[in-house]
């Protein structure tokens, strides 16, 4: 595949696992619906993988989340690298104890003995009409857990990037696919590209205001960074890559520059991360800031169904535009 | 059936466990250690049993209530109460305390505070020895009161489904914390659960050495030859109530009294006695071995250095934790 060809998010996800599993046969898979006779996974991204690696690497699991994550602890620490899907991100909470006490843990409680090299990815997004319990973005929940390492991608080349550094690292690590960007196609990257966790990414320099994002919003704001810069407004854009651990050097160097701080985020405000990097923020540069950090995040609410509700709870870009005026006024 | 060499070799893990869990109860009493402690007293064959089947490079995986089948599967007693007293010479530097006791080399691979989460981790270690094609087999412990949560029913259904090497060791001990066995289950036997995954669900009389020498020895062979798993349900008593000091007042005095009286480990002996495997002064002199080395590890894991600080921001992810 040439640099310049473009791949969509699902198709990027799904050329990661197949690098990975050609690479290393300690990889596997494990996930409800993720072999090739049951389609391939709902969202497909598993397709083609157990016809080409057999069904005793990809394997379909019963509906069984604490099984599946647990099983995919029990032989990450026996040495696999596993990749768990759990279909949507809502069902990661049946799992949270094998993510919470177990795969997050036994490094630390075993004094490095063991060590946890598991992927679970998951699914998820507002603005699909699935209503409450098959949208939430839950990352906050999982970047409060030390020893757990939260990805969110913000592109298809980012996804690939980030998903084989996922597989590839010793500690367990969420991936959270945002699914309503899984058709969005964006360049492909070179094959066998692996982009750093735990380090956040310049998306777009600037100098007037740093929007601090990951995820779904990057691509639009990296859009609207541009309209503003014909406006005179210099937006540098941080895209975290990964949520948590938080890559505080990045974020601070950026605002410390622009001195104007802006963070942006699907998840709900409340407890969210863009709480945790407004903290920081503060705690480290709070006299020197030029204006009060701002949150643009999606409303404190359930996701609801009726289109008109769901779109009134989206973060709304619309927002992000008054919200760097208004720190750059 | 268990030959002669392989239920004196129960017998001195059982005394083994036997004097290691007063031991720390001592050290409880008297103050000297302050942790909480889930004494497997009265279980002690059951573990001495099980694991007595195994090779060391066997996983296990087993619960707070577990130290009978952590020395039963071969770790060191010195390190195992250095890391009961949080100390550097711990299995784990002091950083896991007696709920998450582990030692790989031993195939101690996770013991767990949450009850019945070992199983599906215990699935996840069969499922590893199956992908890598090895007869490498998987135990699992946990108790009664851990059939009633979902994670038994998805593990149980997983490892019969892809027939995988994990024996799942239930040890009934009548008690799910301080509710009695027929107020949290409405089956007769735990094994009978075994029915709804279409494997084998054993019944044994966990303090008679050689029923549960036997048992282990069917369910291991089975599961490494490839055949599945097994529900295997160790019928044995709690002696010293859930936890360090609970007073057992939910207990039922005669049942506990009848326990009692049937108590394991002197019941081994006797009957090692009444065989002619050992002699009265053999068996003397390893229990005063056993004795010994326990009183050998307390002390050693007394004299053991506590962890630097320094050791809190390790092992959180593979690079230190920085801020």
């Amino acid at each position: 595949m040439s640099p310049q060809s473009r791949i969509s998010l699902q198709q990027a996800c799904n050329q990661a696992l197949d690098e990975a599993m050609a690479a290393d046969e300690s990889v596997i898979l494990l996930g409800e619906d993720i072999g090739d006779r049951e389609g391939g996974g709902t969202f497909k991204v598993t397709s083609g993988l157990s016809t080409k690696y057999g069904t005793s690497r990809v394997r379909t699991t019963p509906i069984s989340e604490q099984a599946i994550v647990g099983s995919a602890v029990g032989a990450a620490i026996a040495g696999l690298r596993p990749v768990a899907e759990i279909m949507l991100m809502n069902f990661v909470t049946v799992a949270m104890d094998q993510l919470v006490n177990h795969a997050a843990k036994l490094r630390f409680m075993s004094g490095g003995q063991t060590h946890v090299p598991l992927t679970v990815r998951t699914a998820t997004g507002a603005g699909g009409g699935f209503g409450g319990q098959h949208s939430d973005m839950l990352e906050a929940w999982l970047a409060h857990v030390p020893g757990l390492t939260v990805v969110v991608p913000s592109s298809p080349a980012e996804a690939k990037g980030l998903l084989l550094s996922c597989v590839f690292d010793d500690d367990p690590c969420v991936f959270v696919e945002n699914n309503q960007m899984y058709w969005d196609k964006g360049p492909a990257p070179e094959p066998g590209l692996r982009i750093p966790l735990r380090k956040a990414h310049v998306a777009r320099a600037g100098t007037d205001v740093s929007v601090i994002t990951y995820g779904r919003p990057v691509g639009q704001v990296l859009a609207l960074a541009e309209q503003l810069a014909g406006d005179g407004i210099s937006v540098e854009v941080v895209d975290l890559r990964t949520v948590s651990p938080l890559d505080s050097r990045t974020v601070l160097e950026s605002v410390a520059k622009t001195r104007r701080a802006v963070i942006v985020h699907e998840a709900v405000g409340q407890f969210g991360v863009g709480a945790e990097v407004s903290a920081r923020i503060g705690e480290e540069l709070g006299g020197e800031l030029h204006s009060p950090v701002i949150r643009v995040t999606s409303a404190n609410t359930p996701v609801p169904f009726s289109p008109t509700l769901e779109k009134a709870y989206l973060y709304q870009i619309g927002d992000v535009e008054t919200a760097i005026r208004k720190v750059a006024s | 059936m268990t030959d002669e060499a392989g239920l004196l070799g129960i017998y001195r893990t059982a005394v083994r466990i036997n004097r290691a869990d007063e031991k720390l109860r001592g050290l409880l009493t008297s103050g000297e250690l302050a942790v909480s402690y889930y004494s497997p007293r009265g279980q002690e064959v059951v573990a001495a049993g099980m694991m007595s089947r195994l090779r060391a490079e066997d996983y296990l995986v087993t619960t707070y209530r577990g130290i009978h089948d952590q020395i039963a599967k071969g770790i060191p007693l010195e390190p195992l109460f250095a890391e009961l007293f949080g100390r550097v010479d711990g299995t784990c530097k002091g950083k896991g305390g007696p709920m998450h006791v582990t030692q790989p080399e031993t195939g101690v691979m996770v013991t767990t505070g949450v009850v019945g989460s070992g199983l599906p981790i215990a699935v996840g270690l069969g499922l590893a020895a199956q992908v890598r094609g090895q007869d490498r087999v998987t135990v699992v412990c946990f108790g009664d009161g851990a059939s009633n949560i979902g994670a038994f029913h998805e593990a149980l259904n997983m490892a019969a489904l892809w027939r995988l090497p994990v024996v799942f060791l239930c040890q009934n001990n009548r008690y799910a914390e301080s509710t009695r066995y027929s107020d949290g289950t409405t089956v007769e036997r735990i094994a009978q659960r075994a029915a709804s995954y279409g494997i084998p669900g054993v019944t044994v009389d966990g303090n008679n050495a050689g029923e549960m020498a036997e048992a282990a020895s069917q369910a291991v062979a089975r599961a490494r030859a490839g055949e599945g798993p097994t529900l295997l349900e160790a019928m044995t008593y709690r002696f010293m109530g859930h936890y360090f000091g609970d007073a057992g007042a939910y207990m039922d005095a005669d049942e506990f009294v009848a326990a009692q009286a049937a108590d394991p480990v002197p019941a081994l002996r006797k009957e090692l006695l009444r065989a002619g495997i050992s002699t009265e002064e053999e068996l003397t002199a390893l229990e005063n071995e056993e004795q010994a080395a326990v009183d050998s590890a307390a002390a050693f894991a007394k004299a053991s250095a506590l962890p630097g600080v320094d050791e809190l921001r390790r092992d959180v992810y593979r690079e230190e934790v920085v801020a």
